[in-house]
């Protein structure tokens, strides 16, 4: 067994009177590559959003290194660091440009030496073949450029595990390959990760778990052969049943 | 003797041409410093105005308390005439606190404290109008409120407020006249002694128009080139020593 790193117990979310998150329990191992997959509108991203705080789940446990995260004095920022987010509309800080973009959190949340961070993030943007963008601002790339960059500006902060909200649903069909494989390179260095997708073929390829969410719990979850050749839930079925209809 | 226009104009360049300069500077002065000081208490205050209320209870009421403040001095300042404020403020402080300002600083005070009440409201907007994604994006690193103000919300406000900062520079260089009821010796105040001096109105006030005219239109432009500057070029070539990029099709 490998070292546990975050484990949710019972987490609820409302907005409103609207129960989003109706008691999920969730756990993630140092190494997994874990996919979460689903209706849209079954809270998948406010789940994501709520794993990193962005929005404050009403209740249940978020453990991280044996505390619970949600605790009055516990330290945010520091927690956030650690986890990082990969969005859908990759949100580049469009004041800076593609090397700043990398270095800012490094720099100004960790505190690390400017030029010692300029070496690290170049690192990282060679990684997902970004490195000769260092000087170019967001708004002169394409989506797919983004979107490496936002997972190289994630690796920079050396974090424990990385979210993916759809990280490719707002490409263009050609240049969502490029993305996941940047991924897949990951996920092969063991780098522990938590991915919403819609991108079945990729799940069943990298991933070492796969969770089908709907109405706001988890009703299955397991290994992707169990999950997307041989689901038992019957909303599972529906569901793939459904997607692969859909696609063809 | 008879003048012509023109030669009323040169007349009055040749002798007050050095007052109309001072009247000039005291009026950028003024405006600019102004402009700058409201520039920066609408970022200060817009910014905490925008600070998430906290959990804790106590701090919860402060920074409500905080915020009503805030509110109050811009329905305030906005909710009245400059000249008026010029008044109360500098014989107000002159009866009651004993402090005596000169008629510019108190002008610089009047105008930079009026134009902050402008500014809180549009920076707000231009906060408000920043993607939410952004400041999500900072939170997702780890950065505290503050951080993602400093380094990354700020800056695309203030980009997308240039123009209208630049509105209100503006409308400070001409509103800045009515400080001469404090007599403030600004370009409308020198203006008028030119003229009590000379009894020509029409071709002292014409040379006033020029002035106030050349000063907006100039910094109209100073301010198109600084957002042009900022906005940058819509294309990126790459620097040659990158390798191609080749992805295998999965
Ligand atoms: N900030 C919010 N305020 C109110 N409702 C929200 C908010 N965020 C999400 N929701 C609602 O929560 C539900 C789940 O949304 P989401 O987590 O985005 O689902 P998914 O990512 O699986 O498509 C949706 O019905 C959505 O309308
Ligand atoms: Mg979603």
């Amino acid at each position: 067994m490998s070292k546990n790193i975050i484990s949710i117990r019972s987490l609820k979310k409302s907005f409103g009177c609207n129960e989003i998150l109706k008691g999920v329990n969730y756990e993630i191992n140092e190494g997994d590559v874990a996919c979460i997959i689903g209706p849209s509108g079954s809270g998948k991203s406010t789940f994501l959003r709520c794993i990193n705080l962005l929005e404050r789940p009403d209740s249940g446990e978020i453990i991280y290194e044996g505390k619970n995260v949600l605790a009055e004095e516990y330290n945010v920022n520091q927690y956030r660091s650690k986890v990082g987010m990969v969005f859908q509309q990759f949100n580049l800080f469009n004041n800076l440009n593609v090397l700043e973009n990398c270095t800012v959190g490094p720099v100004k949340v960790l505190k690390k030496d400017p030029e010692e961070s300029k070496k690290i993030a170049m690192k990282f943007l060679s990684q997902v073949q970004m490195s000769g963008f260092a000087d170019a601002k967001p708004k002169q790339l394409s989506g797919g450029q983004k979107q490496r960059v936002a997972i190289a500006r994630a690796l920079t902060m050396n974090p424990k595990v990385l979210l993916f909200d759809e990280p490719t649903s707002a490409l263009d069909p050609e240049t969502v390959g490029e993305v996941l494989k940047v991924m897949k390179n990951l996920a092969s260095l063991g780098l522990t990760m938590i991915i919403v997708t819609h991108e079945m073929a990729f799940a069943k390829d990298v991933s070492n778990k796969i969770a089908f969410m709907d109405g706001g719990v988890i009703c299955e979850e397991g290994h992707p052969n169990e999950i997307l050749v041989n689901p038992k839930n019957e909303r599972t079925k529906n569901f793939l049943f459904r997607f692969i209809v859909g696609e063809s | 003797m008879e003048r012509t226009f023109l030669e009323w104009i040169s007349y009055i360049l040749q002798n007050y041409g050095s007052w109309f300069l001072r009247g000039t500077g005291v009026t950028l002065l003024i405006s600019f410093l102004g402009t700058a000081v409201g520039f920066l208490i609408g970022l200060a205050f817009a910014s905490i105005r925008s600070m998430p209320l906290p959990h804790n209870r106590i701090k919860k009421q402060l920074m409500k308390f905080v915020n009503f403040l805030i509110t109050c001095y811009v329905e305030i300042f906005r909710g009245t005439p400059m000249m008026v404020q010029a008044i109360v403020m500098y014989f107000g402080m002159q009866e009651f606190m004993g402090i005596n300002f000169s008629p510019t600083v108190a002008g610089i005070i009047i105008v930079s404290v009026n134009t902050g009440a402008y500014m809180v409201e549009v920076v707000r907007g231009g906060i408000d109008s920043i993607d939410m994604g952004q400041m999500e994006a900072a939170k997702s690193i780890g950065m505290s409120h503050w951080q993602a103000m400093i380094y990354v919300i700020l800056p695309q406000t203030i980009r997308n407020i240039l123009p209208a900062t630049c509105n209100e520079f503006i409308i400070n260089i001409k509103d800045t006249s009515v400080l001469n009821v404090i007599s403030v010796t600004e370009l409308f105040f020198v203006t008028k002694s030119v003229k009590g001096a000379i009894y020509r109105t029409y071709e002292t006030f014409i040379v006033a128009a020029v002035i106030y005219f050349i000063l907006t239109i100039t910094i109209t432009r100073i301010i198109r080139q600084l957002e042009k500057r900022i906005d940058g070029t819509k294309k990126f070539t790459p620097a040659s020593s990158t390798m191609p990029i080749v992805f295998v099709k999965k």
